[in-house]
């Protein structure tokens, strides 16, 4: 997130096009994932330990690079709003007065929706992140499966990225993500690797965050640092419920093979 | 109908395959012929699953040849296999368990349109279903179905992708005697379309039933290729185990005494939160051997893990000798006399990282003998017990500073049982004690369990091997979805059928022929599943 922050941000100021900064921002995402992909997919290396190593490789490079942009803001996304629709009371405002990334990311959604459970790719998908072996007896390539959607992940976490820098903030800041990885990560698992169901968690996570601003802006005598708190307390806690009903019926299936490297002739 | 063309459907030349240090195939040549049941038959171990894994392409074999209808072929991965032609169903299916069964269809095919044609699969399943008469729900998820029901998908994939070369590794294991026999159908439909079938078992009987021709594997070399009715069951034993087999084993009547272990209306979760075992109750008495049947994966492991102490009870009693165990700890269940001897040897019973003294010492380390002061481990005390025992049970071992996982499997089984079962147990628990074994090491096995029973220990053996039920047995339950099905008093007079209903989820009582008690148990032939 903090390269697709950065490099977003640098290619939009210097040239402008904050369109370019976000495609910029994908293809860094896509370029950092790889490696993370050759590791855990080729190497067979712990995802964990892979995956640690490449962010804080992303939190270094950033800032090393972000140095002189400290400070700077650019024009960035501004707020469109949708004719009409933004009109409607409450759900107007909510919904339809935001900067065009916003709208991109309802119609991924649904785009990603009917890719993951209506076509042959998405089921492949499905497939492989459960039992590689048999995605991979049934003549498809697992690790081919594995690099793609490893590098369309971070792309997507890279325009995240960019959104901090090009639309919400319009500047910026080292470590400006500011954990906002983290939480996507516990966002994931409280999905259940569901699309729609991170949607909903999306809003819950980030309503949380919203709140905590209002609550400070309307004035408390509550202590501020406490309050910025509240969305990574809430993180834990979340996923503190979910750990607890685990065991008590409801079913938390994560992908079975999450985080195992596959490798044909491993005989165990 | 065989018919021998004159170029075999397949032809394996001299196939070579070794895995670090091991080799699993050598110079191995196999013919299939059209319309053929082609048997590869060979003891754990002996590399039939290894050959066949290189047949669809799973694995690359180190030299050799495979020629498919005359066609010398290069398989690179199971996709070029499966374009041969060639369709296995794996011991372990090779199915997402979180796809629906139509989905676990579509997977890979290679005439799938971008968008799903879900309509079409489930056509053409249904097609497949009514030819060959298995039936499934094409639209169930896979995980909620038996895995009897599983099995079918995975043939039905392989049917639908019109393999006309079909490998079954092991299919019966996981099957009713009526679901084998409904298999053995199917498989006879195949073969009578002109297609060949490769079928792999360790099972003599069925072998006999349902074979055409046999190749016999022994560590990793092919023995012979024999017609079926050229051979017996024990000549095929003795080319599959190298010398003569001799089936017999001492058991003699016991009179069984009074409970030891008595499980009342256990409920126990599995891994993920689903109950496994339904208010199941047990009594096991001494100088008994309880055997407890079932197709695996109904709640037998998640029982035994219960009754051992090392899962949680949510529900119910147990008792040894009286005394509560439930909500006690697992040392607490030890020191009450329960030895666990688990399926997952390599997992749960033993550390193979570990070496052969430090394995032994972790059921006794804190005992008063093996500590100074109550604190520090006695190492010498343990060494010398090691040896005792590693003499005792005759585990071949490199020596006793070396670590567990250079034994052979039999050999890790044998340390296994010396440390569960040297001090005397009150009740055993042995689940698959002889899975993977070779018939040397099961023979010992068995005789161990026989051997504790008769010093008055009662013993609960897990098997999905009716056979090996059957034949030690004193008592058998059946268990089906985590519930009690019966308690059959007299194993020599339920028939196979009874037993695989039972197992398929029908209640004892609802039998007319009543099964009596009273065993006559003096030497009975027993054989071993080979």
């Amino acid at each position: 997130m903090l390269m697709g922050a950065f490099s977003g941000f640098s290619v939009t100021y210097t040239t402008g096009d904050p369109w370019l900064g976000v495609l910029t921002a994908f293809f860094v995402g896509v370029a950092i994932s790889a490696v993370h992909a050759f590791l855990s997919v080729s190497v067979g290396a712990n995802q964990v330990v892979s995956g640690l190593a490449v962010t804080m490789f992303g939190t270094g490079a950033s800032s090393l690079l972000g140095r002189k942009m400290i400070g700077l803001t650019v024009k960035g996304f501004g707020k469109v709003p949708v004719p009409f629709l933004s009109d409607i009371p409450v759900a107007g405002p909510v919904l339809f007065d935001h900067d065009p990334l916003v709208y991109i990311s309802y119609g991924l959604v649904l785009l990603l929706l009917w890719f993951i459970f209506r076509t042959r790719h998405g089921l492949n998908l499905r497939a492989v992140g459960e039992s590689p072996v048999v995605v991979d007896a049934m003549g498809l390539s697992a690790v081919r499966l594995r690099y793609f959607y490893t590098m369309i992940g971070g792309g997507m976490a890279a325009v995240g990225g960019a959104y901090l820098s090009l639309a919400y903030t319009k500047m910026w800041g080292e470590g400006m993500s500011a954990g906002r990885g983290w939480i996507a990560v516990a966002l994931v698992i409280f999905a259940v690797w569901h699309p729609a169901r991170a949607v909903l968690g999306a809003y819950l996570f980030g309503g949380v965050g919203a709140m905590q601003l209002r609550i400070q802006a309307a004035g408390t005598s509550f202590p501020t640092p406490i309050m910025m708190m509240m969305p990574y307390l809430f993180t834990i806690l979340v996923l503190l419920v979910i750990s607890v009903k685990k065991g008590k019926g409801i079913l938390i299936d994560a992908p079975g093979a999450l985080g195992v490297p596959y490798s044909r002739e491993d005989r165990t | 109908m065989v018919s021998i063309g004159p170029v075999p459907l397949v032809s394996m030349r001299g196939i070579d395959k070794a895995f670090v240090g091991v080799k699993a195939n050598s110079d191995v040549d196999l013919d299939l012929e059209r319309g053929e049941v082609h048997t590869l038959l060979g003891e754990n171990g002996a590399g039939k699953s290894t050959l066949m894994n290189i047949l669809s392409g799973l694995y690359t074999a180190d030299s050799g040849v495979i020629v498919i209808n005359g066609e010398p072929r290069v398989f690179r991965s199971p996709r070029d296999a499966i374009r041969a032609g060639i369709g296995m169903v794996h011991q372990h299916f090779m199915l997402v368990p979180t796809l629906s069964v139509w989905e676990n269809v579509a997977l890979g095919l290679e005439d799938q349109p971008f968008l799903l044609d879900k309509g079409r699969v489930i056509e053409r399943v249904g097609d497949i279903q009514k030819r060959y008469g298995i039936h499934v729900d094409p639209l169930a998820p896979v995980w909620q179905l038996s895995i009897g029901e599983q099995q079918r998908v995975a043939i039905i994939k392989t049917l639908y992708r019109s393999a006309d070369i079909l490998i079954l590794d092991e299919p019966t294991s996981v099957l009713t005697p009526q679901e084998a026999r409904a298999l053995f159908r199917t498989i006879r439909q195949i073969t009578a379309e002109g297609h060949g079938v490769i079928f792999i078992s360790h099972k003599l009987d069925e072998v006999m039933d349902i074979s055409d021709r046999i190749t016999v594997l022994r560590k990793g070399k092919k023995v012979a290729t024999v017609n079926v009715k050229d051979v017996t069951k024990e000549s095929l034993a003795e080319m599959m185990v190298g010398r003569r087999v001799v089936f017999q084993i001492g058991k003699t009547l016991q009179n069984p005494g009074r409970v030891v272990l008595e499980a009342r209306e256990l409920v126990v979760r599995g891994d993920r939160g689903r109950v496994r075992v339904d208010r199941f109750s047990l009594d096991v008495r001494q100088r008994e051997i309880l055997g407890l049947a079932g197709v695996s994966g109904n709640g037998q492991e998640e029982l035994c893990d219960a009754l051992a102490g090392i899962r949680k009870t949510e529900k119910g009693s147990i008792r040894v000798d009286g005394y509560e165990l439930v909500g006690k700890s697992t040392r607490e269940f030890q020191k009450r006399g329960i030895s666990y001897i688990p399926a997952d040897r390599i997992g749960t019973g033993l550390v193979t990282g570990m070496n052969l003294r430090e394995n032994i010492a972790l059921r006794k380390y804190w005992r008063k003998e093996f500590t100074r002061f109550r604190f520090f481990i006695h190492w010498e005390n343990i060494a010398g017990r090691t040896g005792q025992l590693v003499e005792r049970y005759s585990v071949v071992n490199p020596g006793l500073g070396f670590p567990a996982k250079m034994l052979s499997g039999g050999n890790l089984q044998k340390l296994m049982l010396a440390r569960e079962l040297s001090d005397d147990p009150r009740v055993v628990i042995a689940v698959q004690p002889t899975w993977g074994l070779d018939v040397s090491a099961t023979l010992f096995v068995r005789e161990t369990l026989l051997e504790q029973r008769d010093k008055g220990a009662g013993v609960l053996l897990v098997s999905d091997d009716l056979e090996e039920i059957l034949s030690l047995s004193d008592r058998i339950a059946v268990i089906h979805n985590g519930r009690l099905m019966g308690i059959v008093e007299d194993p020599d007079r339920v028939t196979e059928e009874q037993m695989g209903l039972m197992m398929a989820g029908t209640r004892l009582k609802e039998f007319s022929n009543p099964v009596g008690e009273g065993s006559e148990g003096h030497g009975k032939e027993v054989s071993p599943s080979l």
